[in-house]
């Protein structure tokens, strides 16, 4: 690396902590951190929520995936302070009332479809965003969308008929 | 109070105590919260370990509820489940009463490493005799204690009565150990009921991973836990030569800087500033490195010149170096498998805390014992000073970076005493440290006589050595190599693994079988299947080879060279399936088949595959397996098993070869090492003999070799091209103008 990036490295890594004011699964969390921070982080470390994994940090795998504003984005190049008013939902606040499992849940346990579960979340959470786009996605919709996410266990054959039996169609 | 029942008081605690690793994060026991200020504090187990012993495996609770103790890891194979499902049956008890208890140094049976789909032949049956022996027991003193004959008396849920009378199993021991012997002759009621056993009852873990609660090790949060990363050196030939320590420690919120010797390390109290900090440590540092690599050369060509240790595995009394060349059929082929990644979804993750001279370790390794040893070995502790418990992580299939995660965290502990350490891998890390599966070459030549039997074999085979697992030796622990205290490079590991499944299961009158151990360039140990991958893939593309050469049906062909019934029934059973599959143009099917390990599960596979002309891109349209495991114990997970291994495989026979430069391995993420992704995922059909009364064989690993072989065997079916040269994609993508296809 050249001297100047290198300058801008450690400037950027210089940033102050900030305070900043999120939604997170319904509720309005203080956070206070470097802005860049990636959300993976801040869901993981600062509010202690395990749905959100870490894969590769590169928007590559999606095991880190959230919602914001209803849409799966990996969170691991997600900085914080991007997030703004937008609604921030995991993998713990889909679940319903009572501990209720959300349809997209049911359907994997149903479907069995893990086996390490290292990929489960962001499977699941991709899959939410699929389907409250479209109620009747097809099988190609389907692995269109998922083609985002890793799985190394090879569970392919068994989230796609998860997601295939909540599709309207 | 008697000695037992307090003895077994305090067995309880400590099995408390044990489980508040994970209560911080919600799956703890309530009963021992006010305890959690120090949830590594010591614990001794009050019974001496004795894998013959009932209390070795299973404890009863006071609250009703049975744990079970196994020295195997969870790695998402399902073993929590299966062991729990044996248990139950035996002791008819709901399996939602059943804990499992994966393994961990001083508390678990020391059953080595979970690997080589031996979970179930051997912890699995170890549970099940253990759980019947203890209910006769507890039946036996029920029988005393109630004045009821045993006959008279049913037990379930943990409860035995009869004759209007009953009695809890908790009150029956009354504190006490079983301090009884496993009996060989306690009746199994797995089979005269079978109610729980041979059922597809859902995994116990997967409520937790679609819900999002504490699972894996990366899911442990301690209070004042601290985040580790390590800066590597840029090539794994490499040693430190100057660091500007001034600079460094102007960084902000360095908690420390740690070397020792050319290992590297920031702490930080924030995770994204470890991660910042390493970066920005890295431009303070002066390596000095070699440039090793055999670069832009053929590896095929490569391995094959290095010097090795050659060794004949198998020459059949008959063997005769004529029969070959006077066969009126011959036939020669050799065959290459890359250097291949575990690449876990989730990168190696340990966590360690070093006080008053005790260390204690949390790991997703495969064996916590053997890790211990090599861990006493690194860090210059007695083993009873040492402490390791498994917690599962991300699917691994085999040895990849989890003990040296753990080593190096432990190191860093050490420097850091105190406080939990917590450290993770970044994905370029995992993908250029974790230990590969070894390159490979295969070399085959056969006669046929005149009616198409196979008349002699010859097998040569190229290897570096697999499973070169910590088995107590720091050497093999790749923090070692660094911390400049005198341990040299990883030994050699396990020989038996570059032979495995190196001898072909068809019956075959003359063998000459050798293997040639190589050194190789890249780091390498255990990856799923071992040599049986390579082994397999060779072995059954040249037994499609010959039956081409003599136009006989592959799956014919295969049967002709086959005693096994058990065998034969595989094949014929994936005849059935695939009869009527209609191939369309560009189409092939194809088929493998393998009894892994020559002594385990049966797997016979076929793949039908679209390959297109113009573009040379494959499609896998479908698989199908047949596979006999004896007796399954839970179908839909013997199934999940079969289904993520044939992805897997084809996922690498496909496209998976690490590469490198003359420095390191340059596939550090999922764009540069790519694997099968959804929407090339194929569809699966898996039919399961069920042998309800044939001891259960291992299963987790039976798919590999068969499920590339199938897809090699259709790429030929589709194209006429026969890949010998993995990965197929870029197999193909060589020949495409050299080899026209077929009409
Ligand atoms: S960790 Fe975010 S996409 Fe891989
Ligand atoms: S189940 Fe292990 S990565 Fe998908």
């Amino acid at each position: 690396m050249d001297w100047k990036s290198f300058y801008n490295y450690l400037t950027n890594f210089n940033t102050m902590e900030v305070e900043f004011k999120i939604r997170v699964n319904g509720v309005s969390r203080r956070i206070k951190a470097d802005p860049e921070t990636p959300m993976l982080y801040i869901l993981r470390n600062n509010l202690t929520l395990n749905g959100p994994k870490f894969g590769c940090g590169l928007a590559q795998c999606g095991a880190c995936m959230m919602l914001i504003d209803g849409v799966a984005v990996p969170s691991c190049t997600y900085p914080l302070q991007n997030v703004g008013q937008s609604e921030v939902t995991t993998l713990e606040g889909l679940s319903q009332e009572g501990g209720k499992l959300h349809p997209v849940q049911q359907s994997f346990f149903e479907e069995q479809a893990a086996q390490c579960g290292y990929c489960t979340n962001g499977l699941i959470m991709a899959s939410v965003a699929l389907l409250r786009r479209k109620s009747d996605p097809s099988e190609t919709e389907i692995r269109a969308e998922l083609q985002r996410n890793i799985c190394r266990c090879g569970i392919h054959a068994r989230a796609i008929r998860a997601v295939k039996k909540l599709s309207d169609r | 109070m008697g000695k037992n029942q307090q003895s077994r008081r305090a067995f309880i605690q400590s099995l408390g105590v044990l489980a508040l690793g994970f209560s911080m994060s919600g799956t703890g026991c309530s009963r021992f919260k006010k305890e959690q200020a120090d949830p590594s504090a010591p614990k001794i187990r009050t019974r001496e370990l004795d894998m013959e012993e009932i209390d070795s495996w299973l404890v009863i609770r006071e609250d009703g509820r049975v744990t079970i103790m196994t020295g195997k890891m969870e790695l998402g194979q399902g073993i929590t489940t299966a062991i729990a499902q044996v248990a139950a049956e035996e002791l008819h008890m709901n399996m939602s009463l059943i804990d499992v208890h994966l393994a961990e140094t001083g508390y678990t049976p020391d059953e080595g490493y979970t690997a080589g789909s031996r979970s179930i032949e051997t912890s699995a049956m170890s549970v099940r005799r253990a759980a019947a022996s203890a209910r006769e027991y507890l039946l036996e003193m029920a029988s005393q204690e109630l004045s009821i004959p045993k006959i008279a008396l049913t037990i379930e849920d943990g409860q035995i009565g009869g004759q209007g009378k009953s009695t809890t199993i908790y009150t029956l021991l009354n504190g006490k150990y079983f301090e009884t012997k496993i009996s060989s002759d306690a009746p199994l009621y797995a089979n005269a009921e079978r109610k729980i056993v041979g059922q597809s009852v859902a995994r116990m873990d997967i409520n937790s991973m679609v819900t999002g609660k504490s699972h894996f090790i990366h899911d442990l949060r301690f209070p004042a836990m601290v985040h580790a990363r390590i800066v590597r050196p840029p090539a794994q030939a490499a040693k430190l030569t100057s660091v500007d320590t001034q600079a460094i420690s102007k960084l902000p919120g360095l908690a420390k800087f740690i070397r020792v010797g050319s290992l590297v390390a920031v702490i930080a109290e924030d995770e994204y500033q470890a991660i910042k900090l390493a970066k920005a440590v890295s431009y303070f540092l002066a390596w000095d490195y070699q440039k090793a690599l055999p670069a832009n050369r053929s590896l095929m060509q490569y391995i094959r010149s290095l010097p090795a240790d050659s060794k004949m595995d198998k020459k059949s009394e008959a063997w005769s170096d004529h029969t070959i060349a006077n066969s009126p059929v011959r036939h020669r082929a050799a065959y290459f498998k890359p250097y291949i990644m575990h690449a876990a979804n989730g990168p190696s993750c340990g966590i360690a805390r070093y006080a008053d001279g005790r260390l204690w370790v949390w790991t997703h390794s495969q064996g916590v014992y053997p890790l211990r040893g090599a861990l006493a070995d690194l860090v210059g502790l007695a083993e009873e000073h040492i402490h390791v418990k498994g917690v599962p992580g991300s699917g691994c299939y085999g040895h990849n970076g989890a003990d040296d995660v753990a080593a190096e965290a432990a190191l860093l502990a050490m420097e850091f005493p105190g406080r939990h350490v917590r450290l993770q891998w970044m994905r370029e890390e995992e993908n250029a440290w974790e230990p590969y599966g070894t390159a490979m070459v295969l070399e085959v030549e056969a006669g046929l006589d005149s009616q198409g039997r196979i008349t002699g074999w010859k097998y040569d085979l190229w290897s570096d050595d697999h499973g070169v697992r910590p088995g107590g030796d720091a050497d093999n622990l790749m923090p070692a190599w660094y911390i400049e205290k005198g341990h040299g490079k990883a030994k050699s590991g396990f020989r038996g693994g570059a032979i495995r499944n190196s001898e072909p299961y068809y019956s075959i009158p003359q063998l000459h079988l050798q293997s040639h151990i190589f050194r190789g360039p890249l780091r390498r140990s255990s990856l799923r299947g071992l040599g049986a991958y390579a082994n397999v893939f060779a072995i059954e593309s040249f037994m499609d080879e010959l039956a081409d050469k003599v136009s006989i049906d592959p799956i014919d062909f295969r049967i002709r060279h086959l005693n096994d019934e058990r065998a034969i029934a595989c094949l014929k059973q994936l005849a059935k399936q695939i009869k009527s599959i209609k191939k369309q143009n560009q189409q092939g099917i194809g088929i493998g088949f393998a009894r892994y390990k020559n002594q385990a599960a049966y797997c016979a596979v076929a793949a039908h595959v679209r390959v297109d002309q113009q573009t040379n891109k494959v499609e896998v349209i479908k698989l199908w397996a047949a596979v006999d495991a004896g007796e399954v114990i839970n179908p839909d997970g013997l199934k999940n098993q079969i289904e993520g291994g044939m992805v897997q495989s084809i996922s690498w026979g496909l496209m998976e070869e690490v590469n490198f430069d003359d420095t390191q391995v340059t596939n550090l993420n999922w764009d540069s090492y790519p694997i099968l992704r959804f929407q090339e995922a194929p569809a699966i059909h898996i039919d399961v003999i069920d042998h309800p009364h044939e001891v259960p064989l291992g299963a987790g690993e039976a798919a590999q070799g068969p499920a590339t072989a199938a897809l090699v065997n259709a790429v030929y079916q589709a194209t006429g091209i026969r890949v010998r040269q993995l990965p197929v994609i870029k197999a193909l993508q060589h020949s495409a103008l050299r080899v026209k296809p077929l009409a």
